[in-house]
């Protein structure tokens, strides 16, 4: 079992607003991907891939599709163990620990194709991503014991309060399924963010959005990482990616074939080539 | 308490669930007096048959934990009926002395109540924790194995449990105090070591740990863990990404689950002082679980409701039915039919005959009139409704496209 680091979160109540944790050793990566390969059977969907995310910044994964970038984010978050390689999250080797302990050491997620439980009610949604924070234990839950009642209480109303941070909370009381469609990718943010991470892996999540979508939403990420929590994302669309993120890296066939600023992953001569094929 | 008051503060928008409890527990107290009147002050056997209901109840609460709540397929629900009942008639009776252990063993049975509850509890964990990994289908299979092997290990390790010929006379719970009064036409006092040998006693008993099993469950449901179990049923993976350990979350409602059927066990023993593998058959976890789904899967008072019209079709309605149709026959002048000539037996053994015919039957046409159950949940009420509407909105879709 992984134990968390000195310093860690865990106590629950503190959330994106904790500003704390940005303070403390800033040049120290947050989450390092150490020569990562993902194999399934013969494809090699990740091939050695190595990058650092630092602490406190907006960092993208790009790629033309069936890059390996999902294929990565399995892997950091244990759905699928890379085949070979290290991940290191906050000089902790996490690589082939289960979700749920990945999970619990501070990183959360959001799905490319949204997986919210659609029969619970957004509040309920993010309640659930409490539940690892929370120390009710089954005695606690059988006899609604006082101290039960009271963590109930807190982490309804710090699922309220992350509701309304992602702009949400006129849903609290419907069904997951009946939310439209951008309000679901929000609410999948909230439930992410409900886990109390240090790191938040967001997969594509503008996919699907209006320009206007696309603006609000950046600005969300922004809030995001002004109150703490690093964000690591895929996406696809350019506009979203060179308006908030400060690192990329580009993934093409499972190879890193690129690494910089905006700017110099723009102008990059094997990244316009994976997007835009070869110039004969 | 806080039921009731939620029950008058209600107003227009009442949830069916506080009146379906509301009527369930004022049912179950004047269910008795009731019995009274109706059979002229000769009630002490339907009271008996209200008490063995009340064992199939607690036994559906308990799987509903397991389907309804975390959505694991258990087919074997009635290996830990057995192992209950078993731990009872070892703990709980003179069977120790036929035994190469020699001694007979004579614990209290509500001691036996929490062992058994235990005991069952370790074997759902000794079969889950192997299997839980397992989806579906799988998980569903590995547990009608195990609820083919265990009765058969009881009817199989003879030197132990005397094989088919069970384990009889088994000890009468007692209560260490008890009121009596009237109501079971004894002066009004207080009495120690209270033997529970009258129907109405046992009929109290199940009544009130039934209350205590369903405030228990409820609070579970309402709890961190029913969330976890609610997320885990739809979606794994996103509950796992969560932070939630589905293993361990799946485990606790499958050694819950158990419990609950150790539990029932025992008291299913100790009124029937007698226990026999054949009483743990499938059919028996076939039943519980036609009990659960057909009442409401996940939904406490639906389950409740459920079992008690299954136990009345399967241990009332069907046994009384040649009865029922001999009497019919004879009211419309054909009692000619009663006779038996040639292959035909006879009207009433040619409807014993056809009894599960009748049963079978029963359920198609329940489960046609009402899929989601007679008191659903809302979250299976929605599913069951937006499957539908989904499907609607994709014909529709498809038509525009052509127009």
């Amino acid at each position: 079992m992984i134990t968390p680091t000195p310093g860690g979160r865990g106590a629950q109540g503190q959330g994106p607003q904790d500003a704390e944790r940005t303070q403390s050793a800033p040049d120290r990566p947050i989450l390092r991907i150490d020569h990562v390969t993902k194999r399934f059977g013969g494809l090699v969907a990740v091939d050695d891939v190595t990058f650092d995310v630092k602490r406190g910044e907006i960092f993208a994964l790009i790629g033309p599709n069936g890059a390996g970038k999902t294929t990565l984010f399995n892997g950091i978050t244990g759905i699928f163990p890379p085949t070979n390689g290290h991940v290191v999250f906050q000089d902790l080797e996490i690589t082939g620990a289960k979700p749920h302990q990945v999970a619990t050491l501070g990183i959360a997620r959001t799905f490319q194709n949204i997986r919210l439980f659609e029969y619970m009610s957004a509040l309920d949604n993010v309640r659930l991503g409490q539940h690892c924070r929370m120390h009710a234990k089954l005695w606690d839950s059988l006899f609604k014991t006082p101290a039960e009642r009271a963590e109930e209480r807190r982490v309804t109303d710090r699922a309220i309060e992350l509701l309304n941070f992602v702009g949400i909370a006129s849903y609290t009381h419907t069904y997951a399924r009946n939310l439209p469609y951008g309000s679901q990718r929000r609410l999948e943010i909230a439930r992410a963010l409900a886990t109390n991470p240090a790191l938040l892996l967001l997969d594509e999540p503008a996919a699907g959005f209006t320009p206007q979508e696309k603006v609000e939403l950046m600005g969300l990420v922004r809030k995001i990482v002004e109150n703490g929590v690093t964000v690591f994302l895929i996406e696809h669309d350019m506009k979203v990616v060179m308006g908030v993120s400060r690192r990329i890296v580009v993934l093409d066939h499972g190879e890193k074939i690129a690494e910089g600023t905006p700017e110099q992953v723009r102008n990059d001569q094997r990244v316009i080539e994976a997007y835009l094929g070869k110039q004969h | 308490m806080s039921l009731l008051r939620q029950f008058w503060e209600g107003g227009p928008r009442r949830d069916p669930n506080t009146i379906a409890y509301v009527v369930l527990l004022v049912g179950a107290i004047f269910f008795p007096l009731l019995a009274q009147v109706a059979t002229g002050g000769n009630s002490s056997f339907i009271v008996t048959v209200a008490a063995d209901a009340g064992v199939y109840v607690l036994l559906a609460i308990g799987l509903n934990v397991v389907v309804g709540f975390a959505g694991l397929l258990d087919l074997g629900y009635a290996a830990f009926f057995a192992i209950g009942a078993y731990t009872y008639a070892f703990l709980a009776s003179d069977h120790g002395r036929v035994t190469p252990l020699g001694e007979p063993i004579h614990m209290p049975f509500w001691i036996v109540l929490l062992i058994a509850m235990f005991v069952a509890a370790s074997f759902g964990v000794l079969l889950g924790a192997p299997t839980l990994r397992l989806r579906g289908d799988y998980l569903a299979i590995v547990t009608l194995g195990f609820g083919e092997i265990v009765p058969r290990i009881f009817k199989n390790a003879a030197t132990w449990t005397s094989g088919v010929n069970g384990i009889s006379a088994l000890d009468i719970p007692a209560l260490p105090v008890w009121l009596q009064g009237p109501w079971s036409g004894d002066p009004l006092q207080v009495v120690t070591d209270f033997k529970i040998l009258s129907s109405l006693a046992y009929y109290v008993i199940m009544v009130i740990l039934l209350i205590i099993s369903v405030i228990l469950v409820r609070n579970l449901h309402r709890s961190r863990l029913g969330r976890a179990w609610m997320a885990v049923r739809e979606d794994e993976v996103a509950a796992a990404a969560m932070g939630v350990n589905t293993t361990a979350i799946k485990l606790l409602a499958f050694s819950i689950g158990a419990a609950f059927s150790g539990f029932a066990g025992t008291f299913y023993a100790a009124k029937l002082s007698l226990v026999s593998p054949e009483n743990f058959g499938f059919s028996v976890s076939i039943t519980i679980l036609v009990m659960v789904v057909l009442g409401g899967m996940g939904n406490i008072p639906g389950v409740i409701l459920g079992s008690l019209a299954i136990y009345g079709v399967i241990f009332i309605l069907l046994p009384q039915l040649p009865e029922y149709a001999t009497g019919f026959v004879n009211q419309i002048g054909l009692s000619g039919l009663t006779q038996s000539s040639g292959d035909y037996p006879g009207i009433a053994e040619f409807i014993s005959r056809l009894k599960f015919l009748v049963f079978g039957l029963i359920l198609v046409v329940v489960m046609l009139w009402r899929p989601q159950g007679l008191l659903p949940s809302r979250q299976r009420e929605q599913e069951l409704k937006k499957g539908i509407a989904h499907e609607e909105t994709v014909i529709e879709d498809v038509t525009a496209e052509v127009g």
